[in-house]
C-alpha cells in the first residue's frame, strides 16, 4: 500500500539509491536532520513514511522482509491450489478459491508496500523466480491428503497469524497498513482449517487418521516458522530496536504453543511432541527440541518442493508475458486512438471558430 | 509528482492509486495500490483486490504518477501556519463556558 501525502518526484527517484549507496558513518548535514528525525520516530513509536528519511540498512532489512514475505504469500498458493479441484465438496472448493485467492491478494498488498521503498514488483518477480529471494520454508513441503489442507489452516496460517499480528505495529506505515488488512482476512483462513480437521476427526477412522498424520506432519515445520532461537537470530534485535518486529521469535513461538495445546484438546488430536508439559510455574506449555537442521536444510534448498516451488512460479510468469505485453499494448493503442480523437476535435472546433 | 512506489516506465503496467467508498454517505478513502495496464483494469483489479468482502459500493483509481504531493522536506515550513492560532477552535474561548447551546 502506499501512502499519497509527502510524496515528492526526488524522493522518490532519489532517496532511496542516496540512502542505500551512503554508508551511516559519513553523514552530510542533511542525513544528521533526517537520521535525528527518524531516531525521533521510532523513539516516541510513531510511524516512518515512505518519503521520510531512514538508514540505509533499515530500508534495505524492509525490502528483505516485506518482499520474502510477499513473495511466501505467492508461493503459499501452491501448496493449495494443488488440491482445488479434488476438495471433497463444491463447499470446499469454493471456500479453497477464496482462500488462494486471498494469498494473491496478501502478496500484492505486501508488493505494494515493499515498493514504496524503492523496489518495483517487476524486479521483486524476478528476484523470486531467480531464486535471488527467499520465501517461507513452510511451503517446500509437499501437500499429499486433503487433511493437509486443515494443518495447513491451522497450523500454518495459525502461526503466520501469530507473527503478523504484532506487525500491525510495525514502525514502517505501508508495511504496518497491509498487515491490518491481511490480518483481518487470514481469521477466517486459520478457522476453516480447524473445521477440516475437526470434520475429519468426528468422521471414519481413516478420517481421523489422516487428520492425526497430517498434523504429525505439519506441527514441527509450522513452529520452526519463527524463525531459529533468538540466540541463533543476530538480525532480530536490530529489527526490535526499530519497532519492525515486537516479539522475539523465541516470545512468538511459545504463545503459538500455548494456544495449540487446547485447541489440539478440543480436536481430539495429538501434538506430536513427548514432551510436551503444562509448566505450574511460568504458566506456558514447555515443548520439545525442534530439528533445527532440518530448517536450514529446507532453507538451503534441499526441502521436499523447493524447485517445484519456483519452476511453477516461473512457468506462470513466462507464460504470461504475452498477456501483460498484449494488455499493455491495448492500452497504448487506446490512448492513442483517444488522443487522435481529441485532436481532431480541437481542429474541428477551430475551423469552426474561423469560419 | 508521483507518489512513492511509482517507478514510471521501468515496470511493464503502471501503478494506480485506489480509493474505496465503503458506503453512500461517505468520502472515497485510499485502500492501496496495484497494477494495471490501464484505467478500465485498474478499476476491475481494484474491485478484486480490495472488495472480496463488501468492503465498497464504489471505487476510484488514479495512476500514481498523476498525483500532486505536498514536498516532505517542506513539512515545517508548509504545515506550520495553524502554529499559535488556537483560536481557530472552540476550545480557545473559555468565556462562555456554562451558557446553555454554546
Amino acid at each position: 500500500m502506499v501512502t499519497t501525502t509527502h510524496a515528492t518526484a526526488t524522493a522518490t527517484a532519489t532517496a532511496p539509491a542516496a540512502a542505500a549507496t551512503m554508508a551511516d558513518g559519513d553523514l552530510s548535514e542533511d542525513d544528521r536532520v533526517g537520521l535525528a528525525r527518524f531516531l525521533e520516530l521510532i523513539e516516541s513509536d510513531s510511524r516512518v513514511e515512505p518519503t521520510d528519511w531512514m538508514p540505509a540498512a533499515y530500508r534495505k532489512t524492509l525490502v528483505r522482509q516485506i518482499s520474502q514475505h510477499g513473495h511466501s504469500e505467492i508461493i503459499g498458493m501452491q501448496p493449495e491450489g494443488n488440491w482445488i479441484t479434488r476438495a471433497p465438496s463444491l463447499k470446499r472448493k469454493a471456500i479453497l478459491m477464496a482462500k488462494v485467492q486471498d494469498e494473491a491478494g496478501h502478496g500484492l498488498y505486501l508488493y505494494s508496500a515493499a515498493q514504496t521503498l524503492g523496489t518495483d514488483r517487476d524486479t521483486m518477480f524476478e528476484q523470486l523466480i531467480t531464486g535471488a529471494a527467499k520465501y517461507s520454508s513452510i511451503f517446500n513441503y509437499l501437500t499429499p491428503t486433503w487433511a493437509d489442507m486443515g494443518s495447513i489452516g491451522w497450523l500454518v496460517d495459525g502461526a503466520a497469524i501469530c507473527n503478523q499480528v504484532p506487525l500491525c505495529r510495525a514502525s514502517y506505515g505501508p508495511y504496518a497498513r497491509a498487515m491490518v488488512r491481511i490480518c483481518k482476512e487470514e481469521s477466517f483462513h486459520q478457522r476453516q482449517g480447524f473445521e477440516i480437521l475437526l470434520s475429519l476427526m468426528n468422521g471414519t477412522d481413516a478420517q481421523a487418521k489422516m487428520a492425526q498424520e497430517s498434523v504429525n506432519r505439519w506441527y514441527a515445520p509450522a513452529l520452526m516458522m519463527f524463525g531459529p532461537p533468538d540466540d541463533e537470530s543476530p538480525n532480530s534485535k536490530q529489527s526490535m530496536e526499530w519497532n519492525i518486529k515486537r516479539f522475539s521469535n523465541d516470545e512468538l513461538r511459545q504463545r503459538f504453543v500455548d494456544m495449540l495445546v487446547p485447541q489440539a484438546e478440543i480436536l481430539g488430536i495429538t501434538l506430536p511432541d513427548p514432551d510436551l508439559s503444562f509448566d505450574e510455574e511460568t504458566g506456558h506449555w514447555r515443548f520439545g527440541e525442534l530439528d533445527w537442521s532440518e530448517f536450514y536444510d529446507v532453507l538451503k534448498g534441499n526441502g521436499q518442493a523447493n524447485s517445484v516451488r519456483v519452476a511453477k512460479r516461473r512457468a506462470a510468469h513466462e507464460n504470461g508475458a504475452w498477456v501483460r505485453e498484449a494488455a499493455r499494448a491495448y492500452a497504448d493503442k487506446q490512448a492513442a486512438a483517444a488522443a487522435t480523437a481529441a485532436e481532431a476535435a480541437t481542429l474541428a472546433q477551430n475551423e469552426m471558430v474561423a469560419a | 509528482m508521483p507518489s512513492p512506489g511509482d517507478s514510471g516506465a521501468r515496470e511493464q503496467w503502471p501503478l494506480w492509486e485506489v480509493f474505496v467508498r465503503s458506503s453512500r454517505g461517505l468520502s472515497h478513502v485510499h485502500a492501496g495500490s496495484l497494477h494495471a495496464p490501464d484505467e478500465t483494469m485498474a478499476v476491475r483489479n481494484a474491485r478484486d483486490l480490495y472488495t472480496r468482502r463488501n468492503e465498497g459500493v464504489s471505487v476510484w483509481v488514479v495512476r500514481a504518477s498523476d498525483i500532486t504531493a505536498s514536498d516532505p522536506d517542506a513539512k515545517g515550513a508548509f504545515f506550520e501556519s495553524p502554529q499559535g492560532k488556537d483560536f481557530r477552535h472552540a476550545i480557545y474561548y473559555t468565556k462562555s463556558e456554562g451558557v446553555a447551546h454554546l
